[in-house]
């Protein structure tokens, strides 16, 4: 919190706040750090101590209930939002913008935050015009409306969504300056919704059924083709996040789930599922979501996400602000496998590496938080985190994937990230030898 | 239950065990009819299923993408400003730079009606009638030299076009890097020298985040 220091506009209050939320400032200071923000923090809060000073909270009335009677953040959290690299893209509409894993922790992305990923804009879908059909290879096609949906026995679990392209805009080196940028196309939320294999068995499975093609009602008509065994295995028709419907942005009323799965499968706004013998080679798989090679040839149904993980806290939007002292680094780490066995952490670039402690939930094919509390000494640190998962797949280096991949393959980088903190606590996207 | 693949049978088999009321059917939903079907059903895969009566040739098809495609995919499918490239790049994918388009990387001529006929023009999908989209598609195949300037593409003859990228498309061979049981992970003295090779800040790229741009110099 202390970072919001640095920031110009905001109020002496908020700027006393801040000093306050993190306590850390005053113990850092009684180990005498000088730090020149600490000092000003230091020297502000002796003059108007937020303890012995009133706050206008501590005195007034403040709104009554229903002032938002769908709450929002304090307005202290105003930069906690997605963000976008607008040269990227030709139009917002056919789109990305990015999670800001730097300001989030445990491992639920709250719903507005989750990034999204449009090929023609959000759909705005009324529910009760809202139908789902199977047809194909079925003993009988059907129809179903939300409320059916909502008669099939419901499940609940907890999975992460990664963008095959998170991280891609690094194969060629460090660009992005930010965890938000390189590593945001992830969100993980818990689904309500049902199997897909109950919806399926209502139409009945043709004995040459073997792919099913997932298709949205929005304008881009997104299709993708999925193996049976998956679909059969694991994925759900989900109508809620975090417990209420899902936002338009993610495929209000109803999207698929393919846990562990790249999320353009993760078909949004779902409105038609075709079951067929042999797969369609949509143009997202083919076109799109494959990965080139530098010999010409290109990798195709690249479908499970591999084992990764990031430092989020320190990083280049979160940098260091309370000086050298005890520190507490954390991140997130995942795998398109199951669950994450291990995350290790050098502070050195490689040299040396420590087990990093992974805390709240580990559940399969869900985001798993690490923490690695150490006690920084000022000096530079080059950060890394390494995850392994319950398959033995250790997260490789980026140049060990360029190794097999070259570096035109824009999809599926999962390499170790490097921050460079320097001396002040400020951090940069690195690469290093 | 008979029509059942097995692999599905024996799923149900197990809910039987546990939860014998999720062994028979639901009996939610109600059962599509045909024309519902055909308002839907619109797509189509490489063996040609799908497609749906209709022609049209290379000429009908310039027309209609200098209407509806070229203010953003360019005359000759060469792309304006950002907008996808549709054309050229012919020899390019081995190379440092591989410019992807229709021709120069699609592996089926199936994906660019199907793609067509769901998805553009861009912001009025679905609007194009198939004889339209048949036009539009031998256009595209002929700026990328697929088929001659008189071709008329057709659902009869639409499986005869091959894809000059076809054959290089592969299965997902991953992992395909070290795992466990090759080589475990080094934990101490790994390496002897550490030197930072690249930096996102040379670059300056990010995004100005001015409210929160904490990472000052
Ligand atoms: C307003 C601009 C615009 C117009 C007009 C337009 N397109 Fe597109 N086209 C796009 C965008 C944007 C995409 C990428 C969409 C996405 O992100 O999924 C695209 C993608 C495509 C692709 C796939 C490109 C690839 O490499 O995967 C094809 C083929 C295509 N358009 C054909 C057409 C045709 C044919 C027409 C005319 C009937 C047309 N487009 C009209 C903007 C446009």
């Amino acid at each position: 919190m202390t970072k919001k220091l640095n920031t110009p506009e905001l109020s002496r209050r908020a700027l006393l706040k801040s000093a306050a939320a993190g306590g850390v400032t005053l113990a850092a200071t009684a180990t005498g750090v000088t730090e020149a923000t600490a000092a000003q923090a230091l020297e502000k809060e002796t003059k108007e101590n937020p303890i012995t000073t009133k706050q206008d909270w501590n005195q007034v009335l403040g709104d009554g209930v229903d002032a938002n009677p769908y709450g929002k953040p304090s307005e202290y959290e105003k930069n906690v939002i997605r963000r976008s690299v607008p040269w990227l893209t030709a139009s917002p509409e056919s789109s990305i913008n990015f999670t800001p894993l730097h300001e989030l922790d445990g491992i639920i992305t709250p719903n507005g935050l989750c990034f999204e990923r449009h090929h023609a804009g959000i759909a705005e879908v009324d529910p009760s015009e809202h139908r789902l059909m199977i047809n194909g290879l079925v003993d009988k096609p059907l129809v179903f409306t939300m409320e059916d949906l909502k008669r099939f026995p419901r499940t609940n679990k907890i999975y992460f969504l990664e963008c095959a392209a998170n991280s891609g805009m690094e194969w060629r080196g460090a660009q992005l300056n930010g965890c938000q940028f390189t590593h945001g196309m992830i969100h993980c939320v818990n689904y309500t919704g049902v199997l897909l294999k109950d919806i399926l068995a209502e139409a009945g499975l043709k004995t040459n059924a073997k792919w099913l093609m997932p298709e949205g009602a929005d304008a881009s008509g997104m299709n993708r083709s999925i193996p049976i065994e998956k679909a059969l295995k694991d994925c759900m028709v989900a109508f809620k996040m975090n417990g209420e419907a899902l936002r338009p942005e993610q495929g209000y009323p109803i999207r698929l789930v393919i846990p562990g799965w790249e999320g353009n499968m993760w078909v949004k706004w779902l409105r038609r599922i075709e079951v067929g013998d042999m797969p369609w080679h949509a143009r997202e798989e083919t076109s799109k979501y494959t990965d080139l090679m530098e010999n010409g040839k290109a990798r195709r149904f690249t479908w499970e996400m591999d084992c990764k993980s990031i430092i989020t806290n320190p990083s280049p939007q979160a940098p260091i602000t309370h000086g050298k002292g005890h520190t507490v680094l954390t991140g997130l780490a995942w795998s398109g496998r199951g669950k994450v066995d291990r995350v290790d952490i050098t502070l050195d670039g490689g040299k040396n590496w420590q087990k990093a402690r992974i805390d709240g939930p580990s559940l399969d094919k869900a985001l798993h938080r690490f923490y690695f509390e150490f006690e920084w000494d000022g000096r530079p640190l080059l950060l890394q985190s390494r995850a392994i998962d319950e398959t033995g797949y250790v997260q490789p280096t980026k140049d060990e994937l360029r190794e097999v991949r070259g570096t035109n393959s824009i999809y599926h980088n999962n390499g170790i990230q490097t921050w460079h903190v320097n001396a002040k606590g400020d951090a940069e996207n690195v690469e290093i030898s | 239950m008979s029509k059942f693949p097995k692999i599905l049978s024996i799923i149900f088999c197990s809910l039987l065990c546990a939860t014998p009321v999720l062994a028979s059917k639901l009996n939610l939903g109600r059962e599509a009819t045909k024309a519902e079907i055909k308002a839907w059903d619109i797509d189509v895969r490489p063996d040609g299923q799908g497609l749906p009566e209709g022609k049209g040739t290379v000429e009908k098809g310039e027309q209609v993408f200098s209407e509806q495609c070229a203010a953003c995919h360019g005359d000759f499918g060469e792309g304006v400003d950002r907008w996808p490239v549709l054309a050229g790049g012919l020899g390019t994918i081995k190379g440092d730079d591989p410019v992807k388009t229709v021709g120069s990387y699609w592996p089926y001529a199936s994906t660019v009606f199907d793609y067509i006929y769901r998805a553009m023009p861009f912001g009025n999908a679905q609007s194009l009638s198939p004889d339209e989209v048949y036009a539009v598609t031998a256009y595209i195949l002929h700026l990328n030299e697929i088929v001659k300037e008189d071709f008329e593409l057709s659902k009869k003859n639409f499986t005869s076009i091959k894809m000059p990228n076809e054959k290089n498309f592969f299965a997902d061979p991953r992992p395909d890097t070290p795992t466990m049981k090759k080589k475990k992970p080094c934990m101490e003295n790994c390496k002897k020298k550490v030197k930072i090779t690249k930096r996102a800040r040379v670059i300056n790229v990010t995004p100005d985040q001015n409210k929160n741009s904490t990472s000052k110099e």
